[in-house]
This record gives structure tokens, sequence and C-alpha cells, in this order.
């Protein structure tokens, strides 16, 4: 593989994404929304009747806004990397995958371009809520929306590969209202987005250890840290193993002679 | 040099076998018509041609450069055009021909030029900033052909090309194809159940049940089996009515 080939494929493929994204813009619209609604609505009721002790990385009491936030950072990332990867399943059903899967490259790489490019157009969005919510006192310190650049681009490159590896398995669009289900809501509802993990334990000890050993959950908590300076190592090493396993589980998914790909029949 | 050969391939998709001990080969410049019915196992032989599926039996060489081992090099000599439309509907004609040459390591400058001379070689150039899902379906199948030239391949696949369009479209079409691999030494492989777009000094391949059940000369086809026409060729190769 040559440097400037593989450079110019990545750059056009960033190129279709931005396109595409700025294109649609119902989507881009409730991309924007969906957080802002949990941040307006969900957390100004919890708000009153959810008390939180200091929580690391907070280092005194805060309120409920501003503990939900990197919950809601970390939601978008997760619902971004779902709309990716139906995007995908639209390509390969409308057979415009074809074309990327026959790019003179290697498979891997031309999924792992198209993972952070659609990392990369993502991130945007994801400022402008943080700067969004600055208007219901979510100020954290200004260091920290550079420090948490890192900590969005893994979490993101983590949940774009989950999404990746799910458009790998999933045969049809329709089954997408099963992933969302079965899969994104239990994920974000059983983690600590919404609720620290102390919180989860009087609730039950399982739900508890679910959020613990949730991925998303360390999505999250290396955003929360991040966002107020802070770097949490566990976090960051759960993330980074769930990417790489995500991503390898993809690639053999998309793999001619080993993946799902290949098994599943063409036209004719 | 073959263009393309194809040795002995075969593939099932679970318990289904689908093509058994395919083999045949397409020279530089030819222009090579797969025919087969729906369902005779041409989009899947396409597929493995592509690299799309990995080849359980048999290999495929493009010019000279195996498909397992050095797929990378295959397909930077090949276009293709599939049977379902590949075009993003979400961009337009220029942008879907630039996507495609940055896949294939095109600089932007180069790029940009080939997308108006391929757009305007196949008289869509006018259409070059509209949206694709604007363009009607024989106008997108051009710009498809365009794209897939965007790299400059020795080597054209099209599958059912001609599929969804009107006669005229069909025909016109066909032309282009055939002034690419006249005019630029071009070899094609051209899948379609159309007997009709066969023309005399063809390669065909008769791909039937998976097998390949006659392969050479279109204009040999009819004396070497004893009949008047093509289709009766085709007929009796195939079993149909």
């Amino acid at each position: 593989m040559k440097t400037h080939h593989a450079l110019r494929a990545l750059h056009g493929i960033l190129q279709r994404e931005m396109l595409r994204t700025l294109r649609q813009r119902a989507r881009l619209f409730s991309a924007m929304v969906r957080p802002l609604v949990w941040l307006a609505i969900f957390a100004a009721g919890f708000r009153s009747v959810l008390g939180l002790s200091i929580t690391p990385p907070y280092q005194t009491y805060v309120l409920y806004e501003v503990y939900v936030v990197p919950g809601l950072v970390a939601m978008m990332l997760l619902f971004h990397a779902m709309a990716s990867s139906l995007a995908m399943v639209y390509d390969r059903e409308m057979g415009s995958m074809r074309l990327l899967l026959t790019a003179p490259l290697p498979r891997w790489y031309l999924l792992a371009a198209r993972l952070l490019a659609s990392v990369i157009v993502g991130l945007p969005l994801v400022y402008l809520f943080l700067f969004v919510a600055r208007f219901w006192d979510v100020r954290p310190p200004i260091l920290g929306y550079v420090a948490v650049f890192p900590a969005l681009v893994l979490s993101g490159l983590m949940l774009g590969a989950f999404g990746l590896l799910v458009s790998s398995i999933s045969t049809q669009m329709e089954n997408f209202a099963g992933v969302m289900n079965f899969v994104i809501f239990p994920m974000f509802f059983a983690s600590t987005a919404l609720y620290p993990i102390w919180r989860l334990a009087e609730a039950g000890p399982v739900l508890a250890t679910i959020a613990a050993w949730n991925p998303f959950s360390s999505a999250v908590e290396l955003i929360r840290f991040a966002l107020y300076l802070r770097f949490d190592l566990v976090s960051m090493l759960v993330v980074v193993a769930c990417l790489g396993a995500f991503f390898l589980a993809a690639v053999v998914g998309y793999e001619p002679g080993r993946g799902l790909w290949s098994r599943r029949g063409g036209e004719g | 040099m073959n263009a393309l050969s194809v040795e002995d391939l075969g593939h099932s998709f679970g318990s289904r076998r689908v093509l058994q001990g395919v083999s045949f080969a397409v020279a530089e410049g030819r222009m090579c018509v797969l025919l087969g019915r729906n369902g005779a196992g041409k989009t899947t032989l396409f597929s493995l041609i592509t690299g799309l599926y990995h080849a359980r039996a048999g290999s495929v060489q493009v010019f000279g450069q195996a498909m397992d081992a050095h797929s990378s090099d295959a397909l930077a000599q090949m276009g293709v055009v599939f049977q379902l439309p590949t075009l993003d509907l979400d961009l337009t004609p220029g942008e879907n021909l630039r996507y495609h040459a940055a896949l294939h390591g095109l600089p932007t400058d180069l790029s940009k030029k080939r997308s108006r001379e391929e757009l305007s070689r196949l008289g869509v150039l006018d259409r070059i900033d509209d949206p694709a899902r604007a363009l009607s379906g024989g106008q997108r199948r051009r710009v498809e052909i365009a794209r897939a030239l965007m790299h400059g391949p020795r080597l054209l696949l099209l599958d059912e090309p001609t599929a969804g369009l009107d006669v005229p479209g069909r025909r016109a079409l066909e032309r282009h194809v055939r002034d690419l691999c006249r005019e630029r030494g071009i070899a094609v492989v051209w899948a379609t159940h159309f007997l009709e777009e066969v023309g005399a000094d063809d390669d065909i391949v008769v791909l039937d049940q998976g097998r390949v059940r006659w392969a050479g000369r279109a204009d040999r086809i009819s004396p070497e089996l004893g009949v008047e026409s093509i289709a009766e060729a085709f007929a009796s190769l195939t079993g149909s009515p």
C-alpha cells in the first residue's frame, strides 16, 4: 500500500462523509436536538429528585446537568456511530458499498478510513453541544475542551467500530430496529451516562455490575474525566481494548473469505 | 497476455452450489459477452472476479495478477459497473467520480480533469453538478461507466448494465462501450441475458446453472451447434424455450 494512495483515499472518504452529512439536514438537526432535549427536560426533572454525592472527577457537589453532560456527549457519539452503521447497511443494500470494497486497497484500511472519517465528521456537533451546555451552567475548565478531544476520538472510534461490527452482522436494514431495542438502549441505560454507579448499586447489584462492565460506561467516564482535566487510565484501557476487539471482529465480518458477506448470496 | 483468466472457479452459498468448474479467458482489447439467464450465476461470478467474495475453488487472474495473492494490483486494472446501481444519490456525478478517483489514488487535479473528460465522452457533462438522484436511469448508468473509467482500467466489467433501460437507451450504452473497446483497447466483460446485445465479432461465454456451457467466437456458435441463430444455440445449450 503506497502512502500517497492511502492518504488520497482517506481524504476522498472523509470528503464524501462530510458532503453526505451536510446534505442530510434532518439527521444533523435531530443529532443536535436529541441531547438538548435530554439536557433541558430530562435533566431538569431529575435535578429535583436525584441527589448526587461527591463523585470523581468532581471535587464538590454538582448539578445533575453537570453530571449528565458527559453521558449525553457519549450518547451523541453512540447515536452517530449507529447512524453511520445504518448508512453502511443501506450502502450495502443499495450496492454502493461494493464500490468501496473493490478499491485497490486492503479491506481493513478501507474500513478504518471509513470509521475515522465518520468520527471526524461527528465531532463538531459534540463541541457545539458542549458550547450550548454552558447556558445550563455546565462550564468545565476551558482547557478541558482541549483535553477531551483525544477522549472523544477514542470513544468515537470504539463506538464506531462497534457500529461497524453491527453493520457486518446485520443482513437487512429492518434488523436495525432490533439492534436499537436490544443493544443500543440497554447499552445506554445500563451505564454511568445517566446515574453514578453507586446510585445503580442502590437499585440492584446486578445492574451496577452490568454498568461497571459496560464499555459504554468506560467511554462516558473517559470523557467525563478528560473534560475536568483528569485522566482515567482504566477507562482508557477498556476503550482501547474494546476498539481493537470490535474493529478486528468487523474486519473479519467484511472479509470475503471468512465473513458473513460471502455466505449470504448475491442477486444471481 | 489475457486480460482476464478464470480457472476452474467454484462457489457455494451453504449447501447451494452456484458455480462449478467455471473456466474462460478474455483477451486484451476483446469484447466478451457473458450470456446467462437470471440466476445462472453471473453476479456471483462478478463478485468472485472483483474479490467481493473469496473464491473457494479455482483462481482468477487479471493481466497475470492473481486475485487472491495480489488483489490490489488486480483491482487497479479493473473498472466495474455492478448490476445494482452504486451511485451515491446524495452526491453529484462529479463528486461521485472524484470519490472513486480518490479510492484509486488519483491526485485531485487529475481527478477533476478526468471526471469532465469521461462525463463529456458519455454525454452527461451538463449534469456534472446536479444531484445524482435527479438523473434518469440511463444517465445514471452512463455516469457509472464514466466512473469505472476514471482510473484508466484495462479491463471493464459490466454486470447487466442495460437492465431497466429502454431500447434506445440500451443501444446507446452498448455503442458507447463498443467504442471504448475499439478506441482504447479495453477488454470488456458484458454480462447480460439479452441475446440481441451480442455482436458478430464478440466472444461469448454461455453460463447456465453455474457452469460454462459454451465459450468462443459469436460467429462460430451457430455453425458448431448446427442451428440457425444465436437464440437457437442459446436455447439448446440452456434448455430454455
